[in-house]
């Protein structure tokens, strides 16, 4: 199988003699610093640590629900396990995990710049999640919450004993931990590109990122009000939800879900920046339709801020409001097909190779397309009224979310960890990974379309015995998914120490990243770079490589 | 660069007075004792509107002259304006389900 | 070229490259202009995050004053129109020291910043003055939502001209009340953030920080002051003044 990975010789290549990694020392460097690149190395070992904590609750699901009947836990408990395990994968990682890992990392250097805007507001985004994290361990600890990541009134304000201000809390400080991040990188977009970097020979994943951060921005804090409003309601029950006291539960969902549709998009968005960049990589041809795809990302969020009722159609919303949001569902889907489209156009007559980021990419393209299309599916007002609150929902957002986000989320980490670590991990293992990851995924998942269409319903543990054998095949699939994802674990780290050298362009990608050293210097640029090329011109990095190679001879 | 872009347009390097202050600060104030008037006033249906109303344009003074924005470059006023309609798409849309629940089934 | 013109050119230089590297442009930064529209840029951001913030208090109360718009009324009513009018009228002058202040820090002038800082607290800390001896009535008055709440002054009210509400909607002021509190409360919170930084501004520009130029910090901090300013002159008209006595 031909591969356009080009390393150093290995016999005489070392890594770089100084890096950010090895600028300064000791355990306060690391906690203190204010370079984006060692916060986003923070960012990846806390982020790796909550999300086998909440593939730990997936786990425990799963196997609850290989039997029809409700014998593993209790009834409670199993509420527990699977709010757990939504409240970590979306919040702690889901929605930091490629802008405050990779785009930390590699959106500074991108645009040109030493650094982002804020350093300091940076760590600080860090330090928040990570009280954010304790907060949630805390309520976990303290003996869970059974809500459901939704925290729906009035179940959470008046009939619940479990720790939901706690939780809430959690989720509150998160929340400013994300608003901060895409504080800096829009910022940083807008006011420190290098000279000649035009918006338009931004890479997408930029533009990507900047989409999510506007998102970030202006509605996290729409979801940090309404979690105020619910630990309001438990304190002094007061009434705001309670509809006893004249208060209206569905003015939470409203609230809640202004956010938390955008929020699906915060996750989405990045991990599409990162697959604009490996596929144009992988197929050595820059994207089809730059500006259609660097536009389609704005498009997703601002639409995204009209759709949010879509999550309401059964809960007694009007049904005028309903059709009206409806037809604003459909539209919302266009912008990500236009992306699609243009990854394939891409795709076709470039000289595709297929390692692992690529693999990935391709997992991607397809499984994105299925939880997409399903999404609209569901966007359908009589659709939904059948398919809501089932196992069908449960598959969609798995697709798009673990199929689409979480496959792109290890394409950005296999593809940039060259340059974040000078060193490559072991190729034949890594495609093993991915391809066990995409059966698993599809083992798990799958099934669960056809489990919601026959009418099993979510957040239940008991099911009739008829759907026992789909539900085998999903916890079977989930075994296999959870190996696929802890082998990464494995030899990424072997890698660390036993990788081969990278070199700062292995994959001989266009970008500015990868035309300094792995791992990079901390200030970035020896010089800021002048930029008088388009993006995923790989005719001038031809050029470019032809004339370093003669001058050196 | 082929086309002026919204960095472009800096801020003019404009220090806004003590006089314009003043103005501002007197006009303020006005429309403070107005709008407390007005509110003994029944004006029905447009007693909302016109409270409102008063206050928007106290907004808009603060926001132009004592945040400056008049003098600002326009990417601060587009940051302004998406800050406003992103706050508008939450109350009307809302607000569109409420009002339309009373209008029945279709 | 004498030794003298040597030196005066020497010096200018030096003076030259400090005024391009002043302490306070960071590494990250280019030049001190970069420097300082991304920080205002950046707290320009913040504030449309406060915008959002609030916001969902304001939806709360659009749509209840919607639904219980006679309990809003006379729940307003109880509101003392005086205070809420001079409580007004103390935060619009403290957004003009404020601003003053800005202009101090431009001209250089460390008295005048000192003295407009000063003001801004000063009227400050009397808003909340006003406003814990508001939420003290409340107390008194068996106003504050919760066990402590009455609705005796809703179901008969002293005022002959008031119209006295029936039993379940008297209940409903208490929804009034309750965003009465937290959205004024919200507001109370950021004031006093406010504060707490305007007294460690003061001391800083005690010691002449932002009057050599480095205005970057008072422009921005003058933005969130006049946008918690901003906040209460909407609060007020949806509050204080929802529909008073007419005069006749």
């Amino acid at each position: 199988m031909s591969t356009i990975v080009r390393l150093p010789n290995q016999q005489d290549a070392t890594l770089p003699k100084r890096s950010y990694l090895n600028s300064e020392y000791g355990l306060k460097s690391w906690l203190l610093t204010g370079d984006h690149k060692r916060i986003a190395i923070l960012y990846l070992i806390s982020i790796t640590f909550f999300f086998f904590l909440g593939g730990a609750f997936a786990g425990l699901i799963r196997l609850e629900l290989l039997t029809p009947m409700p014998d593993l836990v209790a009834s409670d408990t199993y509420n527990k396990l699977f709010t757990m395990h939504g409240i970590i994968m979306v919040f702690l990682f889901l929605v930091p995990s490629v802008p405050a890992t990779i785009g930390n990392f590699v959106l500074p250097i991108m645009v040109g710049a030493r650094d982002l805007a804020f350093p300091k507001v940076n760590l600080l985004s860090w330090y928040l999640y990570i009280v954010a994290g304790i907060f949630t361990v805390s309520a976990l600890v303290l003996g869970g919450v059974d809500t459901g990541w939704t925290f729906t009134t009035p179940l959470s304000t008046h009939y619940l004993n479990t720790h939901v201000i706690t939780a809430a809390m959690g989720v509150f400080i998160a929340g400013f931990s994300s608003i901060f991040t895409g504080l800096n990188f829009i910022v940083t977009t807008h006011r420190m590109r290098a000279p000649g970097m035009t918006w338009f020979r931004l890479p997408l994943f930029v533009w990507s990122h900047y989409a999510a951060s506007l998102l970030m921005v202006l509605g996290t804090p729409v979801l940090a009000i309404t979690l105020v409003l619910v630990a309001l309601e438990r304190a002094f029950g007061i009434g705001v939800f309670d509809p006893t006291k004249g208060g209206d539960p569905l003015l939470f969902q409203h609230l809640f879900w202004f956010y938390s549709h955008p929020a699906v998009y915060i996750m989405i968005l990045p991990g599409m920046g990162v697959i604009s960049e490996v596929i144009s990589t992988f197929s050595r041809k820059r994207v089809f339709g730059y500006t259609a795809v660097a536009f389609s990302s704005v498009a997703i969020a601002v639409f995204g801020f009209f759709v949010w009722a879509h999550h309401m159609f059964i809960m007694g919303v009007s049904n005028y409001s309903a059709l009206v949001f409806s037809l604003l569902t459909m539209l919302v889907a266009v912008p990500s097909a236009i992306k699609i489209f243009n990854w394939a156009a891409t795709l076709y007559k470039g000289s595709i190779t297929f390692e692992t980021p690529m693999l990935y990419a391709f997992g991607f393209m397809g499984l994105f397309t299925i939880g997409g299309l399903t999404g609209v599916f569901l966007g359908s007002l009589g659709m939904d009224i059948h398919l809501t609150e089932t196992y069908f929902i449960v598959a969609h957002f798995h697709f798009v979310m673990v199929g689409g986000m979480l496959m792109a989320y290890l394409a950005g980490v296999h593809f940039w960890w060259p340059k974040m670590t000078g060193r490559m991990y072991p190729e034949s293992l890594s495609r093993l990974a991915a391809v066990t990851t995409f059966i698993g995924f599809i083992l798990t998942f799958f099934p669960q379309f056809v489990l919601g269409y026959l009418g099993m319903p979510r957040r239940y543990h008991a099911y009739p015995p008829e759907f026992q054998v789909l539900n085998v095949l999903s916890t079977a699939g989930a075994t296999v998914l959870g190996i696929g994802y802890l082998m990464p674990m494995i030899y990424m780290t072997w890698s660390l120490k036993y990788g081969a050298i990278a070199g700062s362009n292995p994959w001989q990608a266009t970008g500015l990243e990868w035309q300094i050293q792995s791992p990079p210097p901390t200030e970035n640029f020896k010089e800021i770079p002048v930029v008088d090329y388009e993006a995923y011109d790989y005719e001038w990095l031809a050029n470019k490589t032809q004339h370093e190679v003669t001058t050196v001879g | 660069m082929s086309h002026p872009t919204l960095e472009d347009a800096h801020a003019e390097p404009h220090i806004v007075g003590p006089k314009t202050y003043g103005l501002i600060l007197l006009a303020l104030l006005c429309l403070t004792a107005l709008t407390t008037g007005i509110a003994y006033i029944n004006l029905g249906v447009f007693s909302p509107i016109v409270a409102i109303g008063i206050a928007v344009i106290k907004m808009t003074l603060v926001i132009l002259f004592f945040m400056h924005v008049k003098y600002s470059s326009r990417l601060v006023m587009l940051t302004v304006a998406a800050g406003f309609f992103t706050f508008l798409v939450l109350i009307t849309m809302t607000l569109s389900d409420y009002i339309s629940r009373a209008w029945g089934l279709w | 070229m004498d030794s003298q013109t040597v030196a005066a050119r020497h010096q200018d230089e030096i003076a030259h490259h400090e005024g391009e590297h002043p302490y306070y442009l960071r590494h990250h930064f280019e030049t001190v202009e970069q420097q300082k529209e991304a920080v205002s840029f950046g707290m320009w951001l913040f504030l449309l995050t406060e915008i959002m913030f609030f916001g969902g208090l304001f939806m709360a109360y659009l749509l209840y004053r919607n639904w219980y718009y006679d309990a809003f009324v006379s729940a307003s009513n109880t509101l003392g129109i005086g205070l809420g009018t001079t409580n007004t009228a103390v935060l619009i002058v403290s957004s003009f020291t404020m601003a003053m202040g800005v202009y101090c820090s431009e001209m250089r002038n460390r008295r005048g910043l000192m003295l407009s800082l000063a003001a801004t607290i000063l009227l400050g800390l009397v808003f909340l003055g006003i406003k814990t001896i508001e939420y003290h009535d409340k107390y008194t008055e068996h106003h504050i939502p919760g066990a402590n709440f009455s609705i005796e002054d809703f179901v008969h009210p002293a005022d002959k001209r008031d119209t006295a509400l029936a039993p379940d909607m008297a209940q409903h002021a208490q929804i009034f009340f309750f965003l009465y509190f937290a959205m004024t409360g919200m507001h109370a919170l950021h004031m006093v953030i406010g504060i707490s930084i305007l007294f460690g501004l003061l001391y800083q520009a005690s010691k002449g920080a932002y009057t050599n130029g480095h205005t970057s910090i008072i422009d921005n901090f003058g933005l969130y002051w006049h946008f918690v300013d901003i906040v209460w002159i909407f609060l007020f008209p949806l509050l204080y003044l929802i529909s008073r006595h007419p005069l006749h």
